[in-house]
């Protein structure tokens, strides 16, 4: 590489870089939480409801609204970063871990990805690591509400370690599979992992 | 585009034209120009002396028949850091690192067919204006409409060439919506879009209609919403948003 590239003039506001290093590269911070969704937001009745636990697993599992409901629940507070380049500091949800929802299944050794389905046809796929211990979330509170329906509600995925477009609305479900395939943003270029440390935006970065 | 990195790449401001009081539209000479598709974006970075850099996604105003170039419409927002850079610092002759095209979904080429309906709130009407522009370089006589919300007519982001483009008789017509203020003797839609408007002009262009809706969140939920209200299937309908989410969180 040659010498790094400077933009004539451009000296930048910086209001968010200082807190003690909480955004990644490219990224700036907002204090609105901005709504990105690729089609129109699907309205699930709660009674039609359902969350699944699929493929290589022994036996699979589906809860109702109520029932998830029962399962054991947690407050989180964590930063969320999306690829299109905005950073939320403090955001604050109540969900299930992944952890938890996944002691109702007996995991095939074999399973290695995950692949999110939800209402509208969205899909995202992840490495099973990257959802366990502690590290992501089926939410479906924010701020001390139910989570709005633009925002992904009545639940979501939450892997706040990953690009936000890995954290997907409407979830219905997680599919344990032996081999990683393309969900939805990761077959129109966006990389397969998303770590925003690394800045993995697209495919090749 | 799938496993092709995307490499930055420096591009120059070949010119900037203002368009509206909070848009100016920046044409960029890309070394390494690649065929968009309407519809799709490119990342801008901005590096400052001491190595702080800023971030931001724009949306190709320019339709893919014009080699070796790109427009970028911008809008100036408040306190925007690199909107407000590219708006009152940047100059003809000086040079902007870019990385593109970017995004596989938000896209349309005629090759994809129609009928089009286009729904665009204030800024968003750049990417649809990609596809507009591509459909008429290639001579396309989709059927299409576009309804654009804009506050006052002085807003309206290219409203000479969309009126050019609508008096070429090949099938394009142009809705607009004043949600402020209207020209006197104006008999046009003059409030926010709601399900009826969206019912009015979707319904003679049909069920098979694809649907691209491109602005801030509030009017594109409305407009997702009373599409899918109207019968159109909510798999024909493609959004983009951009802007804060109405306090509604």
């Amino acid at each position: 590489m040659g010498e790094r590239f400077v933009s004539r003039g451009f000296v930048g506001k910086r209001q968010m870089s200082a807190p003690g290093g909480r955004l990644p590269p490219g990224q700036h911070g907002v204090a609105d939480f901005p709504v990105l969704s690729a089609g129109p937001t699907p309205r699930t009745p709660l009674e039609k409801w359902t969350f699944s636990i699929e493929g290589e697993v022994e036996r699979p599992v589906r809860w109702s609204w109520e029932e998830f409901q029962g399962l054991p629940a947690q407050d989180f507070t964590v930063d969320i970063h999306c690829v299109t380049k905005w950073t939320k500091l403090d955001t604050r949800w109540r969900g299930v871990s992944v952890d938890t929802l996944l002691e109702h299944v007996q995991l095939d050794p074999k399973a290695g990805f995950v692949m999110a389905y939800c209402d509208g046809g969205y899909t995202t796929n992840l490495p099973l690591p990257d959802l366990l211990n502690g590290q992501a979330f089926v939410a479906y509170g924010y701020d001390g509400r139910p989570l709005a329906p633009e925002h992904g509600g009545p639940a979501r995925l939450v892997v706040p370690h990953l690009y936000f477009w890995k954290s997907a609305k409407w979830v219905r479900g997680m599919r344990l599979m032996e081999q990683d395939k393309r969900g939805f943003w990761e077959s129109a270029g966006y990389h397969h992992r998303g770590d925003p440390w690394k800045e993995e935006r697209y495919a090749g970065d | 585009m799938l496993n092709r990195a995307l490499e930055w790449q420096i591009a120059t401001v070949a010119a900037i034209r203002t368009e509206t009081a909070r848009t100016k539209t920046f044409t960029l000479s890309l070394p390494a120009w690649v065929r968009h598709l309407p519809g799709q974006h490119y990342d801008l970075r901005l590096t400052a002396q001491d190595g702080y850099q800023a971030q931001r996604s724009y949306s190709i105003a320019s339709e893919p028949e014009r080699e070796g170039e790109i427009d970028l419409t911008v809008e100036s927002l408040p306190g925007g850091e690199v909107s407000g850079y590219l708006h009152d610092v940047l100059v003809p002759g000086d040079r902007l690192e870019v990385r593109g095209p970017i995004g596989g979904y938000f896209v349309w080429e005629v090759s994809r067919g129609g009928p089009l309906l286009l729904v665009a709130g204030g800024s968003g009407v750049v990417p649809l204006m990609s596809m507009l522009r591509h459909r008429r370089a290639v001579g396309s006589r989709v059927p299409a409409r576009l309804l654009y919300s804009s506050r006052t007519p002085e807003d309206v982001i290219y409203a000479d060439e969309l009126m050019g483009l609508q008096d070429g008789g090949d099938g394009l017509e142009v809705i607009h919506s004043y949600t402020r203020s209207q020209p006197a003797g104006w008999t046009g839609y003059a409030r926010r879009i709601d399900a009826d408007m969206l019912k009015e002009i979707y319904r003679p262009l049909g069920g098979k209609t694809q649907v691209f809706i491109c602005g801030p969140t509030l009017l594109v939920e409305a407009a997702a919403d009373g599409l899918v209200a109207a019968g159109l299937a909510p798999g024909r309908i493609k959004t983009e948003r951009f802007g804060p989410s109405g306090g509604s969180a």
